[in-house]
């Protein structure tokens, strides 16, 4: 499987090796090995020896991340447990040209935390204390490899909640988070990861540690750290993130609406999000979704239901009741046969669990799947989801549809068996269809996943050359040397100092065996 | 630049842009004067003007409206001024995306009244009456709506923006949703024109409130405003601003913004009413200077303005610090802002003596910083300028340095305007 269209966590056995355009971007074991070993020396003055990994069994199980068909062994893993241990090691990377990759929990589903075969793996789970909640500093200050729904179960107490809930929140960690710039259902009304990191403490590429915003919004200087978030750990390794802490709702109300037709669901969210009611939440899901959730958790949802809506709202309990008699009547004059309310804490549980779960389900009903994420205006939705059913049945492939409909963010699962010969490429093209999909409706190729190396060959087709350069100028700020995370984001980054179109010889760095020409 | 070369590089932004004219006295960006005037009305004719400013070694500024010149330092030169004013059009209204796509030239108001004919807003307070979309990004305003929808950095979607070195590059999109690539529009967004040029930009848009009410209680005393401030941020009212004014002569008010249904305003109106406690009121307009800047900017001598910033858990120190240090040093002061969300500006009189604002700037800076914040004199007399630290600390200022040698490195853009000289 060439794997440079879609995102696949298989839930069926794993697809081949490394697909060969990745090594490009992995590097080769063994290349620059005095550099390594000068940092694998210097790791282990610094950390404890459990800190330092080397043993090949062990680097192993450090080789993917949640986009599981590309894999590669890292040389070097290191766990540190401070900021001054983090950014020795960057520090020699930097000394010694070795490229570094940053990890959280390995959830991310582009391949961004995919190691370097000729690097070192910067892993945060032992950086997982949370430093501050402070109420009334409406923040928390945290470690990087604090679980984001920990943020929450911190707060909880003092009547606060941490709200970019992206469905892997139960292990993702928040410098994660903060590189993906993540998402989830509720960031319709509350915004994203960009929105709710304040401030950062950076290890930069060469491993000076620098702070970037902070408890007080509008620091004064350019918004590095509106930069940093989203790229991908390109930028350096976060060491600490100052959030914004927001306060628990009055009133939440939980509404599962079936409709007949995904046309009628779509019809619905623009109307609601068109009449001025801002939901807290809404979700998509379609027939085949929700064949795959009901086999998989029995979550009881609405019989015949060609398409669900799970509807949020929350906020103080007057404006609650008027935005429910509002969706209520504008669901029904779209055609929802059916509308339940959750009545208490379980019954919305088990509204959210079907639709939580519904990516792991979708391994109930096809051996194998990928991930798709992208993004369309939302007023789109009901077009380009009649496109994505007529490319299923032309192609035969068939495409599940669970997705954050109030911000156009669509999951299309696509499904596929790859015990049958060609199913899995067959697969690839109607994933790869529905970016297309997404660029000609003027939307993104990624919603909240993020590039990583899965999508890298995408970005031409969103930006232009000048576009891609302007923000490699970013980067070779950040990171002269190139040594933050090389070969994602960018499909062919140009070393930094190189006139575009102007390559006549070889890179100094590339000469002096510091860097590849990727 | 020498006179010889000025006629050529007239010539050769004349080829690149029909309107192009010798810069007048009213030209002038914060008292430096300007050559040259260009008015491109496309975004390929300012790339053009950029690679012809490029050319002939010209330093440039971008102009909005003119509105806020003024603030930041003076740039070192200002060889052209790069007027937006013609890119005056709202390109695209998607309402039902929720979308406004307009030029870096059109004026807010303008973008305000497209949007507003489906009910909808770009919530951007206008701070400065007359402001452009470019001006607005360029200097990161923001008003007391920004508590719950943030500033700038949370609107904007997609920006296009043109290089020193000419060459247009556009990041981010059209939708509300998107991580493919560096967010570029944060990084222009309060750089002060020194990064690149910005061209056109597209935004989110909220709807507008069905109903509004203001509820203002007074203040005596600066732990008094906090708890105030405190009171409201944590209640379920879920406040739309929560503003904070002390005026020169000691008057303090809490304003507290509603917004939302009819009924669910009057719900929530009754409940801050009853947690605001004695002397709250409650109105459908709003008091008087809601929203504005506390100094005036229309006289010949401007009036000094600071913005402060502090963890909200620092509100009182930091206005009790500005009032003490402004009343030590014998000056009067007017205090105004987001106390909500932790940011205040302040104005003091434009014949204040040097050493009273800079002592003024000083303390008030150590209680700011000492909270998490910062004091930037975004205003001043061009004496005051000279004898205070205007942007005060700047943590990270070398990679921001780096920034601007990769976008610019010839420093041809507003050259000194910006922080730590850049
Ligand atoms: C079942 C499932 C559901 C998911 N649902 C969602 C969802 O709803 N919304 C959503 O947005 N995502 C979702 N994801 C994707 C993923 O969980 C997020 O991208 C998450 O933020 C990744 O966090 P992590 O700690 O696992 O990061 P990793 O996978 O370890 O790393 C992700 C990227 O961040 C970088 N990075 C990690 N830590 C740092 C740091 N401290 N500093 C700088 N860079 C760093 C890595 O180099 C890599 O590029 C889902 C994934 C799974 C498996
Ligand atoms: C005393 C006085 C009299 C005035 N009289 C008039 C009048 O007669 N007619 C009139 O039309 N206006 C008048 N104005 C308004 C004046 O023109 C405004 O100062 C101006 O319009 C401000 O524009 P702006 O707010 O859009 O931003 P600006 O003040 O132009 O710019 C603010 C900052 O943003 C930068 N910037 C602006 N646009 C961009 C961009 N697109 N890309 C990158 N950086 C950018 C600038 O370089 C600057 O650093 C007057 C103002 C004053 C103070």
């Amino acid at each position: 499987m060439s794997g440079t269209h879609g995102t696949q966590t298989s839930a069926g056995p794993v697809l081949g090796d490394t697909p060969p355009e990745a090594t490009a971007a992995t590097g080769e074991v063994g290349d620059n090995a005095a550099g390594m070993a000068a940092v694998g020396r210097v790791a282990r003055a610094l950390m404890p020896d459990t800190g330092v990994i080397s043993d090949p069994t062990q680097l192993r199980t450090y080789e993917c991340d949640g986009l599981a068909h590309y894999r590669v062994t890292p040389a070097l893993v290191v766990l540190p447990e401070t900021t001054e241990q983090l950014a020795g090691v960057v520090r020699a990377c930097a000394e010694h040209g070795v490229p570094f990759v940053a990890r959280g929990s390995g959830t991310g589903l582009s391949g961004g935390a995919l190691p370097r075969a000729d690097g070192v793996l910067v892993v945060t789970s032992r950086m997982r204390t949370i430093r501050e909640v402070r109420r009334a500093d409406q923040r928390a200050v945290l470690e990087p490899g604090v679980i984001n729904l920990d943020v929450t179960r911190a707060a909880t107490g003092e009547g606060y909640y941490y709200a970019p809930d992206p469905s892997s929140q139960q292990i993702c960690s928040i410098g994660g988070n903060l590189a993906e710039n993540s998402g989830g259902a509720h960031c319709l009304k509350y915004g994203f990861t960009s929105n709710h990191v304040l401030g950062a403490e950076l290890v930069t590429p060469q491993g000076d540690v620098v702070q970037l915003g902070g408890l007080a919004p509008d620091a004064p200087g350019y918004d590095l750290l509106g930069t940093v978030v989203g790229s991908e750990g390109t930028l350096g390794i976060a060491t600490t993130a100052t959030v914004r802490l927001v306060r628990l709702p009055e009133e939440v109300r939980t509404l599962l609406v079936g409709f007949r037709s995904t046309d009628d669901a779509g019809a619905a969210t623009s109307a609601i999000i068109g009449s001025g009611v801002l939901p807290a939440a809404i979700e998509m899901m379609d027939a085949l979704a929700i064949e795959a959730a009901e086999a998989a958790v029995h979550c009881n949802y609405p019989d015949g239901a060609g398409a669900v809506l799970v509807i949020e709202l929350d906020g103080p309990a007057a404006e609650v009741q008027h935005e429910y008699d509002v969706v209520e009547r504008l669901c029904q004059e779209h055609g929802s046969f059916e509308l339940r309310l959750a009545i208490d804490a379980t019954e919305r549980a088990l509204i959210w669990k079907g639709r939580k779960s519904a990516f792991a389900a979708v391994g109930r009903i096809s051996p194998d799947y990928i991930v798709q994420d992208g993004v369309i205006p939302r007023t789109a939705l009901p077009e380009v989801l009649r496109a994505i059913a007529d490319l299923s049945s032309s192609s035969g492939v068939r495409v599940a549809n669970v997705f954050h409909a109030g911000d156009g963010n669509l999951h299309p699962l696509v499904l596929f068996d790859d015990g049958k010969p060609g199913a899995g490429e067959a697969a690839e093209k109607v994933s790869g269809a529905i970016l297309d999909l997404c660029i000609t409706h003027g939307g993104a190729i990624t919603g909240e996943h993020g590039v990583g190396v899965d999508k890298a060959a995408y970005m031409p087709k969103m930006f232009t050359d000048d576009d891609l350069d302007t923000m490699q100028l970013v980067r070779c700020a950040f990171d002269p040397g190139g040594i933050a995370n090389p070969g994602k984001v960018f499909p062919t980054p140009r070393l930094c100092g190189e006139v575009p179109g102007k390559r006549k010889h070889a890179h100094p760095l590339v000469e002096a065996g510091l860097a590849d020409a990727f | 630049m020498t006179t010889v070369s000025l006629d050529a590089a007239r010539t050769a932004l004349s080829s690149a842009c029909g309107d192009v004219t010798d810069a007048g006295p009213a030209d002038a960006v914060d008292g430096v004067p300007a050559r040259l005037v260009a008015r491109p009305g496309t975004t390929a004719e300012t790339a053009a003007v950029l690679q012809a400013a490029a050319g002939h070694g010209l330093t440039v500024v971008p102009r909005g409206r003119g509105t806020k010149l003024s603030w930041g330092r003076p740039p070192e030169r200002a060889d052209l001024v790069l007027d937006m004013s013609r890119m005056s059009a709202v390109l695209d209204h998607a309402a039902g995306d929720l979308i406004v796509h307009a030029q870096a030239g059109t004026l807010l108001a303008d973008v305000q009244q497209t949007v507003g004919s489906a009910g909808q807003r770009l919530s951007l307070d206008e701070s400065v009456p007359g402001t452009s979309i470019g001006g607005a990004l360029a200097t990161n305003t923001s008003g007391p709506g920004r508590l719950v929808v943030g500033t700038a950095r949370d609107l904007l979607l997609g920006v296009t923006l043109v290089r020193a070195d000419g060459v247009v590059a556009k990041a981010g999109g059209r939708v509300v949703k998107n991580v493919a690539g560096y967010d570029l529009g944060k990084l222009v967004i309060g750089s002060f024109g020194t990064l690149a040029v910005i061209t056109d930009a597209v935004f989110r848009l909220h709807p507008l409130p069905a109903a509004q009410r203001f509820v203002t209680v007074p203040f005596g005393t600066a732990e008094d405003a906090a708890a105030l401030v405190q009171t409201m941020v944590h209640s379920q009212v879920v406040p739309a601003a929560v503003e904070v004014e002390w005026r020169v002569d000691g008057a303090g008010t809490v304003g507290v913004l509603l917004g939302g249904t009819p009924a669910g305003v009057e719900a929530r109106t009754a409940a801050t009413l009853e947690l605001l406690g004695t002397g709250a009121e409650a109105a459908e307009t709003p008091p008087p200077g809601w929203g504005a800047l506390p100094w005036r900017d229309d006289a010949d001598l401007p009036e000094v303005g600071l913005k402060l910033t502090c963890a909200l858990s620092g509100l009182a120190p930091v206005l009790d610090a500005a009032r003490r240090a402004a009343a030590d040093a014998g000056v009067p002061l007017t205090l105004r802002g987001s106390g909500g969300s932790g940011v205040l500006y302040a104005a003091l009189a434009a014949d204040a003596p040097v050493d009273a604002v800079a002592a003024v700037v000083e303390r008030t800076r150590t209680a700011c910083t000492a909270h998490g914040g910062s004091l930037v004199v975004l205003e001043a007399p061009a004496a005051v300028q000279a004898a205070v630290d205007t942007w005060g600390p700047v943590p990270a200022i070398d990679l921001m340095r780096r920034v601007k040698e990769q976008f610019d490195p010839e420093r041809r853009l507003a050259p000194g305007r910006f922080v730590g000289g850049i």
